[in-house]
């Protein structure tokens, strides 16, 4: 290997050990049988054990679970109508519609969790499951259309084309031509919101009501009181959780591709 | 044939309905509360008034703004010194190894920056692993107070933003025509100067969209303000946070959105104005 190599293959490496290295010592640290100490002081799963048995904690797990499955499942269906509308149709406003999205997505989810907020307040709308679950299909949909619109520019428009020379209405060649085609970014836009929903912090501080805890503001109050064993445990379980979720999701847009 | 039309009334109905209620409506609502009062009893109210802009020239939110603006610059700047080299290394990869890499830097992209931020604590704390490190290699006598300052927070938000400044040059890298690169260097131009006079401004839209990914969240990015800037640290998005859901003064937190927001737009003008020449517009 010449030095440049070398040189280069150790700058990949110096900034792999910085993403890394927080999270090996965090998982480390979970299974570390002492409260306080930064030593090793011998292996425990007296953590996880603790974890197990915090029936709030599962509550609030089992609350993201319903909302990730719900928000993810709304999110895909809006989004991949969007998606192939913008593929398919020309119609007023696809433009401005375009840019919508992309404003979407680079907009700070501060103002978008402000604006939220305002609206479900006026509208007179309590805080709680369904002021969440809108707001998280809400900012995963930009996701989801960026990644079936992806997929469909890679497709050969002729294939939609012969369907509906064949006399296939849209509705026929949506359900029965661009669906099966489309899974393996249906399911990495499933699961990218889903992940989405699972870890967002901002937005769910704004318009989450105070019967219905999720798990990733209650990480956030826990955290705020310092670092503890449980909390790395909690967080090591979460964090391998969508880990899996984030490499599925990318095998699958992968996938023949 | 025309019951075609159905299928697509139904799906672009479908989609404005949805962005109008959930994109277009809470904006203007953010709008017109930024010019909106607000009193004990009521969260907004009429007068409408221009006072919560006025009250941005107020040295408390001034000093905040500009804070932000600091931090958030120099984590940008930061971000970019560190993420170009190594988008560029990466997109030069072949097979395996990069999309091993891509990976790599994917699962940061997409897994909780709460998390993220709160690991970092163990590293960087007074007794944590970094001033252990040290203190053994013979670095440093004495353990480095990071955390709880300024600069806690920007190690924070370089942490959780680095991904986003990498993965967007990576794509415009990705895309950049070599042959001009090797045109540039067969006409004599010395690797300086190809790398200056080129490859840099070719990949000024993939440079300038990870900026904007980068500078926005990390005046907004409240949690890491909280979690590892203590209470000295405050970033817009504390503030706006406050606004909301502490001290209740919704008219002037919706005022800092529309700062934030006119940020943003100033900064994707920018992009714009990067990408012309480049007809496709493709954004997305």
């Amino acid at each position: 290997m010449s030095s440049k190599a070398v040189s280069r293959a150790s700058y990949l490496s110096a900034i792999y050990l910085f993403f890394y290295i927080p999270i090996i010592v965090l998982i480390v640290y979970s299974f570390n049988d002492t409260q306080y100490s930064l030593v090793w002081q011998g292996f425990t799963w007296h953590w996880y054990n603790d974890l197990f048995h915090d029936s709030d904690l599962w509550i609030a797990a089992l609350h993201s679970l319903i909302l990730g499955v719900t928000a993810a499942t709304l999110a895909t269906a809006i989004g991949t109508l969007t998606a192939v509308s913008l593929y398919r149709y020309h119609f007023a406003g696809r433009k401005a519609l375009y840019g919508l999205i992309f404003i979407l997505i680079l907009s700070p989810e501060i103002v978008t969790g402000a604006s939220l907020l305002i609206m479900y307040t006026l509208l007179h709308m309590p805080l709680g499951f369904i002021t969440l679950l809108l707001s998280h299909t809400s900012f995963c949909v930009p996701f989801v259309i960026v990644t079936v619109y992806g997929r469909l520019v890679s497709f050969d428009n002729n294939i939609f084309e012969a369907a509906k020379d064949l006399g296939a209405s849209d509705a026929a060649i949506f359900r029965r031509i661009m669906i099966p085609m489309l899974w393996p970014a249906l399911a990495a836009g499933w699961l990218m919101s889903f992940t989405l929903s699972l870890d967002d912090v901002i937005i769910s501080y704004f318009v989450a009501g105070p019967e219905y805890d999720i798990l990733p503001l209650r990480i956030y109050s826990m955290v705020r009181s310092g670092v503890k064993p449980e909390i790395n445990a909690l967080c090591s379980v979460l964090f391998c959780v969508t880990m899996t979720l984030v490499v599925l999701s990318q095998l699958a847009l992968k996938k023949k591709n | 044939m025309k019951p075609d039309r159905q299928f697509q009334t139904f799906s672009l109905s479908a989609v404005w309905a949805w962005m109008f209620l959930f994109a277009l409506l809470p904006f203007c609502l953010v709008l017109t509360a930024s010019f909106l009062s607000h009193d004990a009893s009521n969260l907004l109210r009429t007068p409408f008034t221009l006072e919560n802009y006025r009250q941005l020239y107020n040295p408390i939110y001034l000093r905040v703004l500009k804070n932000s603006v600091f931090i958030a610059g120099l984590a940008t700047l930061i971000c970019l010194l560190l993420g170009y080299p190594f988008a560029y290394i990466v997109t030069r990869l072949k097979g395996t190894w990069k999309s091993i890499c891509l990976m790599l830097v994917i699962v940061p992209f997409w897994t909780s920056s709460l998390i993220r931020s709160y690991a970092l604590i163990a590293i960087i704390k007074g007794k944590g692993v970094l001033n252990t490190l040290l203190i053994a290699l013979g670095v440093i006598h004495e353990p480095l107070s990071i955390l709880f300052t300024n600069t806690a927070v920007i190690i924070g938000l370089v942490y959780n933003l680095l991904p986003f400044m990498i993965l967007p040059i990576m794509t415009n890298i990705e895309r950049l025509d070599y042959r001009l690169v090797d045109a540039a260097r067969d006409l004599g131009a010395n690797r300086y100067i190809t790398f200056r006079r080129v490859i840099i401004p070719l990949s000024m839209p993939g440079i300038i969209a990870g900026c904007i990914l980068v500078f926005l969240p990390a005046m907004t990015l409240f949690y890491i303000s909280d979690i590892l800037g203590g209470a000295k640290s405050i970033l817009a998005g504390n503030l706006i946070q406050n606004k909301f859901l502490i001290a209740e003064n919704w008219p002037m937190g919706a005022a800092l959105s529309i700062v934030l927001t006119l940020m943003l737009v100033a900064l994707i003008l920018i992009y714009l104005w990067s990408m012309r020449g480049n007809k496709k517009g493709d954004w997305l």
